[in-house]
């Protein structure tokens, strides 16, 4: 099953390679993923381990293979991976220059993250991840706005960079391991981490933390990140920040927390230190920005911090919420760049001196960016609300477990902080675009087409029905961390 | 069964049937000659997995400077198979041959064009197999004299001329610098054959000062023939001015044999103090130059010439960390990419010209081209799922398991500068609108070349186990294990 969901965007890739229909040929494989992904959701057991796992050795010497399973947070992004692909591929509308190339660069970008979530073998992991910076250096190059040539060039040198640093730190893991037993399988690695010495540990969570984080924006690796999704058209922003910045946070989760807890330990006041810049400094910085593609750039790296909080208590309620932020923040944000290029697409500017009133004329586009700003400020009956809550409960309790006054206390104080900055930057937004009065010039743009309302109703249903029923994420979530975030087995 | 020694013979043969056939021949159009040859080299390269096992004892006057180790099969497989891309790229190659030889027929100069290339491929195989000193230096000298030609060849082009004299000066100081060390080795050990130098040096009376002067010589030697910083002022000068599909052979063939020989060679000195450290020393320098110096090119065959300077020293790490079986995966990786780089700029630089510019919007002008490319520069630049990337995670997890973090560093550095440099020609193939929109042609056998080398490349990329597995050896350990050894101690 999870082979299937992997295959599914390559061979819509290739298909098109050969002459299949551009468009038709990506939706219909989107589709088909979406719903072979929730075939696998409603067979998931969630016992806490991988299921859906095949295996085809590749280097047997170096104990190399290519394995693919699933477990509940892994499926999460697999099933967020495989809802924002369809939105994205919905929305890429008509496109006129070399449209195969632009579809097959999309799939691609899908597949890579769907392979990343998926697989279990620290190499294809990362190899799959991998598979996305030439799609994304093209997409924003050929298909880009604004400064495209410099964005194109920042993202990709900065991830390629970031990315080796990520491969030197997973060598190390490997040869962290004693002699006889390496092995590249994620699972085996676990349980042989308490064989990990402490000060190892701490060496390789730092090549780690600087590695992922620059994959991810942490600050300060971050500034790639607005410039390269202001620049990149609609549905590659959607998918990147959606999507495949996720990789990182999800490396973290699944290596770095369960394999090296005193390499984690060690830096956590770093990493506190680290994310409330992300949050309070971004945060500010984001207010200030005066288009909206920046500004929602910029948001996307602010929220960042959260998901970071939500990692560094290392506990099953602050790691849950973490992923459920994952999730949530993914939509929210996809949903807002579809808008935001959309109304690109029509008004040929997004500086917000020159937008207003828009929702007079594009009311669907209005309300659909509403849900995405209310869910991205973490507003009660969103998916992002019930994530962020534990995130912060999970936060408070482990600074209230480790010491009355400790870091995560005040670093709580300040994230609720930043979710006042968030409001602002997401409502002035939202006024300076939508509403208001409306320049002259605006009278004819027309809404969104009517098929476009199935993408729009795929999101916002999907961030209601969690944010009203959080459970039925977490009952996925939570069994994953409660195995993994156990004290490994003794050797 | 075939006798191992029988392979180089054939090739040999070929080579002088088909400068026979060349010769009586006057009217045919040439590129039937090499046709001819890469059929021929195609039937060698199949006799290859056909050998006898070499004798177990291996002594006698044959085995004292040949051996017919795995190491020396698998390279010599890849050298017939470098040869055989490099004629199919002179078969497109052809008219610019035409153009600028200038003899007294049109045909004048494509019969040595086609037929050189053998011999020059019968030098490399020797090379790989040898194990003694002087059949090291004869070998050399075989493979050097063929290249003198073959990249002059197209005389009425200065650059060209330019390029011809660049090179025969400073590969006759090369062979100079490895004639001077081997005397000096020679004076310390009183032996040539690799194996007895091992003996010798290991005993206490060898005086080992004396030793590490000569093989520094016969480093810098090689240095010359691997470009690796400081020898290799030559190297931009000579890409650019050699006929294209020479300097595909010289980039790919004649580095390769380099390595090859610098690991035979380095193996029996590894017990002298100090030569880990020179080499780690001239990895980095070759790193740091070749990655920093292709940034601002703008003539995409200087760009391949500094990219394989970089190239060269991300496999000196290899040999710095002793790891022989990832320097050999590294080449052939190297092969695959460099050669489909080459083939798709021999195609596009008789159409439109060499420098990046040229190929703006080639993706409009020739889809098929432009992907080949795109595989290509992916795969020198290292992104996943190409064979490129497999050889430096190969690499570069020997780096990390010495802890050399100098190298790893200048390597980070290194991989960052490639992005940049490989995909300005994405950039000029995808973003820049074509200067003019006329289809470029690519015939069927150039097309079907470049098919085998993508595929190759993403072969060797997911199942990387295809090469690790043919350099396990039965006969002898795996070449360097000792080096190993003697670097943890």
């Amino acid at each position: 099953m999870s082979l299937l969901i992997l295959i599914l965007p390559l061979l819509g890739a290739l298909l098109i390679m050969l002459g299949a229909p551009a468009r038709k040929t990506a939706l219909f494989v989107a589709v088909a993923a979406l719903l072979s992904t929730l075939v696998a959701f409603s067979q998931f057991r969630g016992n806490g381990g991988f299921e859906f796992v095949s295996t085809y050795s590749i280097a047997p010497d170096l104990h190399l293979s290519f394995t693919l399973g699933l477990d509940g947070l892994s499926l999460l992004l697999v099933l967020l991976a495989t809802i924002v692909t369809v939105a994205a591929v919905w929305f890429a509308g008509p496109i006129e220059r070399n449209e195969r190339a632009f579809y097959i660069c999309l799939l691609l970008i899908s597949a890579g993250t769907i392979g990343a979530f998926a697989s279990l073998d620290l190499f294809f992991f990362y190899a799959f991840h991998e598979l996305a910076l030439i799609p994304t250096f093209l997409l924003i190059g050929i298909w880009g706005s604004g400064n495209r040539s410099a964005a194109a060039w920042k993202i990709t040198i900065y991830l390629g960079l970031g990315s080796f640093i990520l491969l030197i730190g997973l060598i190390m893991l490997y040869q962290s391991l004693p002699v006889d037993s390496r092995t590249f399988d994620m699972r085996e690695i676990r349980n042989l981490a308490a064989q990990i010495s402490p000060e190892a540990q701490r060496r390789i969570f730092l090549v780690l933390l600087i590695g992922f984080g620059s994959l991810i924006s942490l600050f300060p690796f971050h500034s790639w990140a607005p410039e390269a999704y202001a620049s990149a058209p609609a549905p590659a922003a959607m998918l990147h920040a959606g999507v495949l910045k996720k990789f990182g946070l999800y490396g973290l989760l699944r290596l770095a927390l369960p394999v090296l807890p005193a390499g984690l330990q060690y830096w956590t006041n770093l990493l506190v230190i680290l994310l409330l810049g992300n949050i309070i400094y971004i945060g500010l910085v984001t207010i200030t920005q005066k288009r909206l593609d920046w500004m929602l750039g910029y948001s996307s790296v602010m929220h960042m911090g959260y998901i970071f909080l939500g990692i560094a208590t290392a506990s099953v309620l602050g790691t849950t919420g973490a992923a459920a932020l994952m999730f949530a923040h993914g939509l929210s944000i996809a949903l807002l760049f579809a808008i935001a290029g959309e109304v690109r697409k029509r008004t040929g500017t997004l500086i917000f001196e020159d937008l207003g009133g828009l929702a007079k004329v594009m009311p669907v586009a209005g309300l659909a960016f509403g849900f995405g700003a209310f869910a991205a400020i973490g507003l009660p009956g969103l998916a992002n609300f019930a994530a962020e809550i534990m995130v912060f409960f999970g936060s408070v309790q482990k600074g209230w477990e480790t010491g009355r006054f400790h870091l995560f206390q005040w670093a709580t104080v300040l994230a609720l902080w930043g979710v006042v900055i968030s409001s602002v930057y997401m409502l002035r937004a939202y006024r300076s675009s939508f509403m208001g009065t409306m320049p002259e010039r605006w009278k004819d743009v027309v809404d969104l087409r009517r098929s476009l309302r199935v993408p729009l109703v795929l999101l916002i249903s999907t961030l209601l029905w969690f944010g009203f029923f959080p459970q039925t994420l977490i009952r996925v979530i939570s069994p994953a961390f409660r195995t993994t975030l156990a004290v490994p087995p003794a050797p | 069964m075939i006798p191992p020694v029988a392979i180089e013979i054939a090739v040999l043969v070929l080579g002088l049937v088909v400068l026979m056939f060349e010769t009586f021949a006057q009217q045919l159009d040439k590129r039937v000659v090499g046709l001819v040859t890469i059929v021929g080299l195609i039937a060698i390269f199949a006799a290859t997995f056909f050998l006898a096992p070499p004798p177990a004892a291996m002594t006698g006057p044959l085995w004292n400077f040949y051996a017919a180790d795995t190491i020396g099969l698998v390279f010599k497989r890849f050298m017939i198979i470098t040869t055989i891309f490099v004629l199919l790229m002179m078969a497109d190659y052809a008219p610019s041959v035409r153009a600028l030889v200038g003899g007294a027929t049109s045909e004048s100069g494509l019969g040595e064009f086609f037929t050189l290339p053998i011999f020059t491929c019968a030098g490399l195989m020797y090379l790989v197999s040898a194990i003694d000193l002087v059949m090291i230096f004869v070998s050399l000298e075989l493979v050097t004299i063929s290249f003198y030609v073959l990249i002059s060849l197209t005389r009425r082009n200065p650059i060209t001329l330019e390029a011809g004299v660049k090179y025969l000066v400073l590969s006759a100081m090369s062979t100079g610098f490895i004639v001077y060390g081997i005397t000096w080795i020679f004076g310390v050990t009183g032996q040539t054959n690799l194996q007895r130098i091992a003996t010798a040096l290991a005993a206490s009376s060898a005086d080992q000062s004396a030793a590490l002067f000569g093989v520094l010589l016969v480093i810098v030697g090689l240095g010359f023939k691997i470009a690796a910083v400081p020898f290799q002022i030559w190297v931009p000068d000579v890409y650019q001015g050699a006929p294209t599909p020479v300097t595909a052979f010289l980039s790919v063939g004649s580095k390769a044999a380099g390595f090859v020989v610098l690991l035979r060679i380095l193996q029996p000195f590894l017990v002298l103090p100090n030569i880990g450290r020179l080499l780690i020393f001239i990895a980095l320098l070759t790193l740091i130059y070749g990655n920093l110096a292709a940034l601002p090119q703008t003539n995409f065959k200087r760009l391949l010439g500094y990219s394989s300077i970089a190239h060269a020293g991300y496999l000196l790490v290899g040999v710095a960390c002793f790891d022989g079986p990832a320097v050999t995966f590294y080449l052939f990786a190297y092969l695959l990419m460099t050669l489909l780089s080459f083939a798709v700029l021999v195609i596009v630089a008789q159409q439109t010209g060499e420098r990046i510019e040229d190929f703006d919007g080639l993706a409009e002008r020739s889809p098929f081209l432009a992907f080949a490319m795109l595989m290509a520069m992916a795969s020198l630049a290292g992104v996943p799922l190409t064979a490129g990337f497999f050889g430096k995670f190969l690499i570069f997890m020997a780096a990390i398991a010495q802890r050399q973090t100098a190298l790893i560093v200048a390597g980070a550095i290194g991989v960052a500068c490639g992005f940049y440099y490989y995909l300005k020609i994405v950039r000029a193939m995808y973003w820049q609108p074509a200067a003019n929109a006329e289809r470029i042609p690519v015939s069927g056998l150039s097309r079907l070349a470049m098919t085998i080398l993508i595929i190759g490349i993403v072969w060797l990329g997911v199942y990387p186990s295809t090469v690790l597995n043919a350099l396990k050896s039965k006969d002898r350990p795996v070449m360097l294990s000792a080096g190993e050894q003697t670097l943890n101690r």
